[in-house]
């Protein structure tokens, strides 16, 4: 499985022709002490650039949008209890949801790791 | 995610290398540059105040003092554009109050302090918020003849929070852990002159500590040292506050809001209710008779999900009746809390109202505050 990224620091994991999605560890590290996620319903259907989730940490709300566009079929509720998994495990345990994607070749256009990685370097 | 920001267009606190070296993630904040949290985090910084003890810089605030030919003229003076009872504030002794306008409105919130031992003092010494300072010096040049008022830039201020607070500052500053609440006196802080309150923005027992700018950083150093103590950032100083149910001025306060409406009637002394005379009292002196048009109350929410600054309160009808202030998730709490303005017939507690976040809606209780019980260190009943 190999995990691609955006500019707006989320990663998209494929696998066959689902996707799960989260934010990356430099973003959780930015936003700092996650306390509430709203995370999508199920079935919703998002477009590239949609937002689907907010991120409140004790100082603010932040948005997430989608890196990649598909159908939500599964969501992560263990962060509905326990949001700091974010800040613990943001490319593990801390996913926010999984996708059923409605064009996989998307994929291909966002940034491997190490692409990623050098980008970090150039904010 | 921010930009980094640009220290040339900041003023830097004489702590500002310390911060840095302490892994500080520095913000603008009033037109300085401070620390919004260290390494540990937010909810660590949090927990650290509640349960052993923290430090932070506050030397961002304004320190004024008034000074008269003597200082119950200098008291005879800011009563006029205050409420609280000033003249009779012992020597050693400090109190809350708030700056009005002429409408009522609130131009600041700030500490005053009748500096002891009562040495021939004439003077009254104030603590400021940052974002205020210009216009409060303005202000009080303008309204108080015959006192001069002096901005003390050359002096800087810490915050000692937390229970174990006092063990750790007596190492350093014998005596200072005899202070009780809302009293001030100077000592002798490992060779260094400090003056120090037993006051706080946290609602945990706990000490400020006024000292020459040029001092400021062995004194932070030495009280670093202690194992008690960590450094503590905004983000904490803002969740601290909002639990102990303290108004943050530009926020939960600004040139609108009466003390009456803000709940803050502590601040008007009985002998001033009496006779009036402060800027403001016809309005403030009517809400009391007749209430306020809104009320400033403790929301607590059902679960984790915040309700920010802006976010519209609505009654069960849907109807707008008010606009939150502050909010953010509550690590004591445990749930997330706000305050807002609400008309009076909503601020009654147990009412149930809905707060609107995006385009969800939140539901929330009216709660007295403080969201946790100060712990204060005062003169057993």
């Amino acid at each position: 499985m190999s995990t691609r990224y955006t500019p707006d620091h989320e990663w998209v994991r494929l696998d066959g022709d689902t996707a799960l999605i989260g934010i990356s560890n430099y973003a959780q590290e930015q936003l700092g002490d996650i306390v509430f996620i709203e995370l999508p319903e199920t079935g919703k259907m998002l477009k590239k650039g949609d937002e689907f989730a907010v991120v409140e940490s004790v100082k603010a709300a932040s948005e997430v949008f989608a890196p990649i566009a598909g159908e939500v079929v599964e969501t992560n509720d263990a962060l509905t209890s326990d949001p700091e998994k974010v800040n613990a495990s943001a490319e593990g345990d801390g996913w926010f949801l999984k996708l059923k994607l409605s064009d996989p070749g998307e994929f291909e256009s966002l940034m491997d790791q190490e692409a990623y990685l050098a980008f970090l370097e150039t904010i | 995610m921010s930009d980094p920001i640009s220290d040339q267009t900041l003023r830097q606190t004489p702590l500002a290398d310390l911060h840095r070296d302490l892994g500080g993630r520095m913000v603008p904040f009033a037109g300085f540059a401070m620390p919004l949290q260290f390494p540990s985090g937010i909810l660590a910084e949090h927990n650290q105040v509640r349960s052993a003890a923290g430090l932070f810089d506050v030397s961002h605030m304004g320190q004024v003092s008034l000074v008269g030919d003597n200082v119950e003229a200098v008291a005879a003076a800011l009563e006029t554009v205050t409420p609280g009872n000033i003249i009779g504030l012992a020597p050693g002794r400090m109190r809350y109050t708030v700056l009005l306008g002429d409408d009522g409105g609130i131009i600041d919130d700030l500490m005053v302090t009748r500096p002891s031992p009562d040495n021939g003092e004439r003077r009254l010494a104030l603590v400021v918020n940052a974002d205020r300072r210009d216009r409060d010096l303005a202000y009080l040049r303008q309204r108080l003849p015959g006192i001069d008022v002096k901005l003390h830039d050359d002096r800087a201020l810490l915050a000692l929070q937390g229970p174990q607070a006092a063990a750790a500052l007596e190492r350093h500053a014998a005596g200072a852990s005899d202070l009780r609440f809302m009293a001030s006196a100077t000592f002798d802080c490992d060779g260094i002159a400090c003056q120090v309150s037993r006051s706080g923005y946290t609602g945990e027992d706990g000490f400020e500590v006024s000292v020459a700018a040029a001092e400021l950083v062995s004194v932070a150093r030495a009280l670093l040292d202690e194992a008690e103590i960590e450094p503590i950032g905004l983000g904490a100083r803002d969740s601290l506050r909002l639990e102990a149910g303290l108004c943050l001025y530009g926020h939960d306060l600004n040139e609108t809001t009466s003390p009456v409406e803000a709940d803050l009637g502590f601040t008007i002394a009985k002998r001033r209710r009496e006779e009036g005379g402060f800027a403001g009292a016809e309005r403030i002196l009517g809400e009391l008779r007749d209430g306020p048009a809104r009320l400033r109350v403790g929301l607590q929410l059902d679960g984790r999900a915040p309700a920010r600054e802006g976010a519209e309160i609505l009654d069960d009808a849907g109807r707008k009746v008010g606009i939150v202030t502050s909010g953010s998730f509550g690590p004591t709490a445990g749930v997330a809390i706000a305050m807002g303005y609400v008309e009076p017939s909503a601020a009654v507690s147990g009412t149930i109202l809905t707060l609107k976040v995006r385009s969800r809606d939140l539901a929330a209780t009216v709660v007295e505050m403080p969201f946790v019980p100060h712990r204060y260190h005062k003169k057993p009943a």
